[in-house]
């Protein structure tokens, strides 16, 4: 396909480089992006670091490409609505876009805290968008005397890292029994724990936060599960995303908060399981079947899953289903936070090993692999990402587990059980 | 692996295929990771490259002889760190070290390599090049290995390290004694090898005077930071390391950098448009220079050797095997980069082998692409109608450390 | 201008920091804090950062392409 109209929903990194992709490979009918944020794509990374230190002023994180691409916005006016039968997309404000295809990369929203009185509360955060790392940097320049952080997955941990840069006093409560426990195990999450109480964190994990208190309409404590108590006048929620898909209601899509479906040519799926041939996603919102997991379905946040899966939506638009052939990218993800670069390649989920295949924790560099069933799964590195690229082909092929012995400076690796939480039932 | 031509790699050794070794590449790409007739085995396809360049199973030590006795290999036994035999184990320079001794002592190097030092030097080897111009401004022909492209890297490394200027002249004759060293054919001339061997003890000797002098009275050079400083995991480094990781620095900063610009000239005046461009537009350098980096790089390979059995496409490269990694002929695999025999300073994506990769990715790198463009901007802008005297030019005898001997130009007048 | 380094690809060589070290900083052993929004003026230095990256993850767009948006 090369003429026609295009719509993209969703303006943010894989809408992005979904509508360069489509102009890269020959799309050159009429190409519009629709964004719920006011913004030009930004670039979302900086925004739990350098922009709550204060070093990277928010406005300034927008995404190279948007000036050169030839599309029209729709910013700030979120899609509502979908007719597939009619092929249109529904805007706030009523506008309705017709279009031949439709890429839907609508992202995912910070899940808020639970109790919408205490959400509303001032010095309640999220941190997802721009504008929330804005309000968020403001509050944070205005020395705040305890922050709490609810989680400990990467956003909560990087955001701690960042507002313990800047002196703030900052608790983290989470209940897993260590931090990054969901994603790379308590084995690794207990080494960044040790990091995170060096650098003066008073981290809390184990127990849960059951009620956030404030007087005169200011947050000013949060109770535990266990009893205690947290006083705290700024709060960051970080419990997770909820996938943006509300709006595919009555659309006939196969969507929840976790994702739309979608097969391994970005095809959305129907609530029977069948393909759409004009509707792909891509990016946060999409839950798609991932090879190096048995295809179970799986919907990543990843940067660089926004970017790889929005230029195979787009060749499977331009090209069809058969040519793009199926998505199979290892997920990739970085997270900076207290001092160290912790790269991840592969699927750590379900994992039922994890062994240090090179260096050292005690010198805070080092790798671990992660094995399930006697396969190679995944990498993780510490502050040494030139030794990642040697496992891709590993996790790739699923090679046997461990998958390197006789390196340089470890050359028996002793794998031992990742603290991982059980594997969901299928 | 099995059923390549097992004698490509001694060909490419052949001072006789030294022009132009780039068929022989070709040819040897067929099998990306290639078993030749000695043993050795050869990386020549660039994603089988990246994949060895990363494995922590490919070392760049060479294992003690009793556990590995001499092959008879010559890779093995000429190539693999020629210096060695004069340092103990534990000093090797840490081009030669894995992890984790390897990664302290780069630290430590790096620590001093800081982006205000590498950069102090921009104007200073611009300066450096104009004299070495000024000193033919009267001649019609000139050697441009001689002349500039030599002295040049010696000078430079010599007044980052802190070497005083009066010493310098011995550092020159030193360096192109111990270059002889690295060629792979002299390991076989007893001869050359006794006076490598005097050469590396007087460099080693001067060094020891010279940083007990920095440690007395240090100076804002990198061997006074080296002698002083303290790294807060590995300590002081001592002085074996410091005299070696020195040499290192003063050898590999200089045989590379020559071979930049000498083979940067030639590629240039072969391709005479780009020449021009390049003295209209002195901005272009820094992309001609990356395409150099692919097209002639200074190194056309490294040697390492495997510690354990690596399983590679469907083979396995055996344990204690001597391994080639041919970065020259991964830079022209059709396979990553389109038309790779076509020299392009406009290439997209051109992601090369010119410095190497992974841990010991060249540490000079910053310097050598300041010095490169120094001075073929100056040559660009300041030769006027520069030829080649001959084509091709005389190359010395070294197959990796690759570049002209003499590359003689032919000018009407230097501007 | 308009930058963004894709940091997957980032084995923090530090080539940028030498070309551009206005904008781009390496912070403990890997850790690359870099400007997204550098001056104009930085063209030259910029382009070097993004030509000597060894893993090609650098990504610029000119300030004369924000114009249209």
């Amino acid at each position: 396909m090369r003429d026609g109209t295009i719509v993209v929903a969703g303006a943010s990194l894989a809408g992005l480089r979904g509508a360069e992709a489509l102009r890269a490979g020959g799309f050159s009918g009429r190409l519009v992006l629709v964004g719920d944020e006011p913004h030009l794509p930004y670039d979302r990374p900086p925004l739990s670091k350098h922009v709550l230190t204060g070093e990277i002023a928010p406005e300034r994180t927008t995404l190279p490409g948007v000036g050169t691409l030839a599309a029209e916005w729709r910013l700030g006016t979120p899609a509502v609505g979908l007719d597939r039968a009619g092929r249109v997309l529904l805007l706030a404000g009523g506008e309705r876009l017709p279009f031949d295809r439709l890429l839907i990369a609508t992202g995912a929203r910070a899940r808020p805290w639970p109790e919408p009185a205490a959400a509303a509360l001032a010095g309640v955060h999220t941190l997802r968008s721009r504008d929330d790392a804005a309000a968020l940097a403001a509050a944070l320049a205005a020395r705040p005397e305890r922050v709490l952080i609810l989680g400990a997955g990467f956003l909560g941990c990087e955001a701690a890292s960042s507002i313990r840069a800047l002196g703030l006093p900052v608790t983290v409560v989470d209940p897993a029994p260590s931090p990054l426990a969901g994603a790379l195990g308590q084995v690794i999450g207990g080494f960044v724990a040790g990091r995170m109480e060096g650098a003066g964190i008073d981290l809390r994990t184990g127990t849960e936060v059951t009620r956030l208190e404030g007087e005169d309409g200011r947050v000013r404590r949060a109770r535990l599960a266990d009893g205690g108590t947290i006083p705290a006048d700024l709060v960051v929620v970080a419990l997770g995303a909820v996938r943006n898909t509300d709006w595919l209601a009555g659309s006939g899509l196969d969507a929840d908060e976790g994702g739309l479906s979608c097969d391994r040519a970005c095809r959305a799926l129907d609530e029977a399981g069948r393909p759409d041939d004009a509707i792909f996603a891509a990016g946060d919102v999409a839950r798609f079947p991932h090879p190096l997991d048995g295809d179970r379905p799986v919907a990543l946040e990843h940067w660089g899953n926004a970017v790889a899966q929005a230029a195979h939506a787009a060749r499977a638009m331009l090209a069809g289903p058969e040519a793009a052939g199926p998505y199979a990218e290892v997920p990739a993800f970085w997270s900076n936070q207290f001092g160290l670069t912790i790269k991840s390649l592969g699927l750590t989920e379900g994992a039922d090993a994890v062994a240090i295949v090179q260096g050292d924790p005690r010198s805070a560099r080092f790798l671990a692999a992660y094995g399930r069933e006697g396969r190679t799964v995944a990498a993780v590195s510490i502050n040494a990402g030139r030794w990642l690229p040697a496992y891709e082909g590993a996790i790739r092929e699923g090679a046997p587990f461990p998958p390197i012995t006789g390196g340089a400076d470890q050359p028996r690796p002793k794998p031992v059980p990742p603290g991982l939480p059980a594997p969901q039932p299928a | 692996m099995s059923d390549a031509d097992g004698t490509l790699f001694a060909q490419v050794r052949d001072p006789a295929n030294r022009p132009d070794p780039y068929p022989l590449y070709a040819r040897l790409r067929a099998h990306p990771v290639a078993r030749q007739d000695d043993g050795t085995v050869v990386a020549s396809g660039y994603a089988a490259i990246r994949a060895l360049l990363h494995d922590p199973r490919v070392s760049s030590e060479d294992l003690p002889p009793a556990e590995h006795p001499p092959t008879g290999n010559p890779v093995k036994d000429w190539i693999v760190n020629p210096l060695k035999d004069r340092i103990a184990d534990r000093h090797r320079p840490f081009i030669f070290r894995d992890p984790p001794d390897h990664g302290a002592l780069r630290r430590q190097v790096m620590a001093q390599f800081t982006v205000a030092r590498v950069r102090g030097m921009k104007q200073r080897t611009e300066a450096l090049v104009a004299e070495c111009l000024e000193r033919c401004a009267q001649n019609r022909t000139f050697d441009l290995v001689e002349d500039l492209a030599y002295p040049l890297p010696v000078t430079v490394i010599c007044e980052l390290l802190g070497v005083p200027r009066e010493d310098e002249a011995r550092f020159h004759a030193w360096a192109t004694q111990l270059a002889t060293a690295l060629e792979p054919e002299s390991r076989k001339d007893e001869t050359l090898r006794a006076c490598n061997t005097e050469t590396f003890d007087a460099i080693a000797d001067y060094m020891r005077d010279l940083i007990r002098e920095k440690r007395r009275a240090p100076a804002d050079d990198m061997l006074s930071g080296l002698a002083t400083a303290k790294d807060p995991e590995a300590g002081r480094m001592s002085d074996p390391d410091l005299i070696a990781t020195a040499i290192l620095l003063l050898i590999a900063g200089h045989e590379t950098t020559v071979n930049l610009i000498t083979n940067g000239m030639l590629t240039l005046l072969r391709h005479p448009d780009e020449f021009a461009r390049l003295r209209a537009d002195p901005e272009r350098a820094p992309r001609v220079i990356e395409e150099l980096l692919r097209y002639e790089p200074p190194v056309h390979y490294r040697t390492r050797l495997a510690r354990a059995p690596i399983p590679f496409a469907g083979t396995v490269i055996p344990e204690g095997a001597p391994l080639v990694l041919l970065f020259a002929a991964g830079n022209r695999d059709p396979a990553r980069f389109p038309h790779p025999d076509r020299f392009d300073p406009d290439r997209a994506d051109n992601q090369h082998f010119g410095f190497g990769g992974a841990l010991h990715y060249c540490v000079g790198a910053p310097l050598a692409r300041i010095e490169a463009e120094a001075a073929l901007t100056a040559l660009a802008a300041r030769l006027r109608a520069p030829r080649l005297a001959e084509d091709p030019p005389p190359y010395r005898d070294g197959s990796s450390l690759r570049g002209p001997k003499r590359l003689r130009l032919i000018i009407d007048a230097i501007a | 201008m308009r930058v963004v380094v894709d940091l997957n690809r980032c084995q923090a060589y530090a080539q940028c920091c030498y070309a551009a070290p206005e904008r781009f900083v390496l912070r403990g052993d890997e850790m690359l804090v870099y400007d997204p929004a550098p001056p104009e003026a930085e063209r030259a230095a910029i382009d070097r950062a993004v030509l000597a990256c060894p893993v090609r993850a650098i990504r610029v767009e000119p300030a004369a392409a924000e114009g249209t948006a």
